[in-house]
């Protein structure tokens, strides 16, 4: 014991204050998540929470809103994030060619990202009010019918996803262009003296090229779409119309935080997370990069 | 015309027109902000409003608690980012040239983290802060910030680390300098890039949150920007100009430390995203 402390001491040593936080913070959290989770803890039970077993659990599974709410997850996921991978791979693509005042428009299309995200869904929100919003201002002027952003169900899911692909493409934008950079110039020139137009450089050289940086970023875009609570929650304004404006992890914050049903919402986030893991070892492993797991 | 002038043109109209789309959102709250007060509510798509003025800036600086969010939003992010970096500048150090047990679950660890939904933690982690007392006290959001900004932090000060030649702190301790001596005089003056990104991460985390201070802070002396400047616009009489104002006061700091460390963070970001 004493050795393999002297042998260690060192790299413990300069460790130790992150892990303490960690420890504090994330670890000690984490298992009282399960302990919340198998128990009644509300706010009458707060100082009296008995075991209740998987309850919560078979609860979430029969809940009639969950296939819903799991749906809408799913949308906002894929719709975000192939937005996201579309519009900063074609932007990127675009930015690397020859373009007059290249630096300008890398610095305005980085904006949205260097936003704070509140301020974004706070301000598209204002940007989808029915009658004085920005959007609807417009769609009027082009002599269309105004769209009801927060009063429907399905347009009130459209709004955050329209906020969100805007704050977020940057990042695949910035990502891809340094992924394009390391591109030898000369595989297109021979590609353009065989004869091979556009499409086929696009897909037989770029995108191949471009995967191993694609796929880490579309990974953590994943996880980070998925786990935003952020915009959806300030756009649509804590859920509405009426609740019917979550994904799992805005749900899950609502039931915690407004409804205090704390052991509900601690099964619930055990279930998104084990949920997220799956598809992310899932998703490495179909797409065989290790490299992103370090 | 030339094919070739045509493409260029095509490009660079698309180019021009996707800018102008994303710019437009910032350009309407800096529209907005300047609104005079008896106009707040108009159907005019006008960028510059009819009558502009500074009113609005004038009633977030004045009329509105705004300098005290600022005030609260400086001591916590300031705090953060300096806990955020020291702490992050050694562990990081530890797992970029150290072998020991624990290694590899510690930078796994770390990445699981990002997997957690917000709730996982902050359910448990309010509870645990009701019953010790730390609800509605800085300490609480400072520590939960902090521990949210730091798996990334570690992760980009591992990868610069490792990039910095191992033979230099060697050279140092030959020379006599204890391994502390060749961390502190010789690997992290090198380091500044990544302690920068590091930092610049670290204050924006806790800058721009809203989600987790919603639920540790509820005291209205205690509020932080976000906080405060969702108030001003999540009231049912929204009073868009006041927001505006104060989104474009709390927007340009951190727009201009973005955009001066812009190309930075790129490289700091492929240095240390991805390598094992």
């Amino acid at each position: 014991m004493g050795s393999f402390l002297r042998r260690y001491a060192q790299p413990y040593l300069f460790i130790a204050p992150a892990a303490v936080v960690m420890l504090l913070v994330v670890l000690y959290p984490f298992i009282y998540n399960f302990i919340i989770a198998f128990s009644n803890m509300s706010l009458y039970h707060l100082r009296n929470p008995e075991f209740v077993g998987l309850q919560h659990f078979r609860t979430i599974f029969t809940e009639p809103e969950i296939v819903s709410v799991f749906a809408k997850t799913v949308i906002w996921t894929v719709v975000n994030v192939a937005a996201h991978l579309f519009l900063g791979v074609g932007l990127a693509i675009l930015l690397n060619q020859e373009v007059k005042g290249r630096g300008i428009f890398r610095a305005l299309l980085i904006l949205p990202w260097a936003m704070p995200q509140y301020i974004t869904a706070l301000t598209w929100r204002g940007m989808f009010n029915y009658q004085y919003g920005a959007v609807n201002l417009m769609l009027r002027a082009l002599h269309l019918p105004a769209v009801p952003w927060q009063a429907n169900e399905y347009w009130a899911l459209a709004a955050p996803i329209i906020a969100n692909i805007w704050l977020g493409f940057p990042f695949m934008m910035i990502i891809a262009l340094g992924g394009l950079q390391s591109i030898p110039k000369e595989l297109y020139e021979a590609a353009e003296i065989d004869g091979a137009g556009w499409w086929f450089r696009l897909r037989k050289i770029t995108l191949p090229l471009l995967k191993p940086v694609l796929v880490p970023a579309t990974v953590l875009g994943t996880i980070w779409t998925f786990n935003n609570l952020n915009v959806i929650w300030l756009v649509s304004h804590y859920g509405e119309p009426a609740d019917k404006t979550h994904i799992l992890v805005t749900y899950v914050y609502k039931a915690a935080f407004h409804y205090y049903r704390y052991g509900y919402a601690a099964a619930f986030s055990v279930v998104i997370f084990i949920l997220l893991l799956s598809f992310v070892v899932y998703f490495l492993k179909a797409t065989g990069e290790k490299g992103a797991a370090g | 015309m030339t094919k070739r002038a045509l493409k260029s043109a095509l490009r660079h109209g698309a180019l021009a027109l996707f800018t102008l789309a994303t710019i437009y959102p910032i350009v309407q709250v800096v529209s907005i902000s300047l609104r005079p007060g008896d106009r707040l509510y108009t159907t005019s798509l006008a960028l510059i409003p009819e009558g502009a003025s500074l009113d609005a800036y004038h009633a977030i600086l004045f009329d509105k608690p705004f300098l005290l969010w600022m005030r609260n939003s400086l001591i916590v992010s300031v705090s953060v980012t300096i806990i955020g970096v020291a702490l992050a500048a050694t562990a990081g150090y530890a797992f970029a040239r150290f072998r020991f047990p624990g290694r590899g679950a510690g930078m796994l660890a770390f990445l699981v983290t990002q997997m957690f939904p917000a709730t996982m933690l902050l359910l448990p982690l309010f509870l645990l802060l009701r019953k010790i007392g730390l609800v509605d006290a800085m300490p609480g959001l400072i520590i939960a910030y902090v521990a949210t900004a730091l798996p990334f932090c570690v992760w980009t000060m591992k990868g610069y680390y490792e990039s910095i030649p191992v033979e230099l702190e060697e050279a140092a301790m030959v020379d006599g300098t204890t391994r502390v001596g060749a961390f502190t005089r010789v690997t992290l003056p090198l380091s500044a890039p990544a302690l920068m990104i590091t930092a610049l991460f670290s204050f924006m985390t806790a800058w721009s949150e809203f989600m987790v201070a919603r639920v540790i802070i509820q005291k209205l002396g205690l509020y932080t920007l976000p906080l405060g400047l969702e108030s001003l616009a999540g009231t049912f009489q929204t009073e868009w100009a006041n927001y505006s104002a104060g989104a474009i006061l709390v927007c340009i700091p951190v727009v201009a430390l973005f955009l001066a460390l812009n190309r930075y963070l790129v490289s700091g970001l492929t240095l240390g995203g991805v390598k094992g």
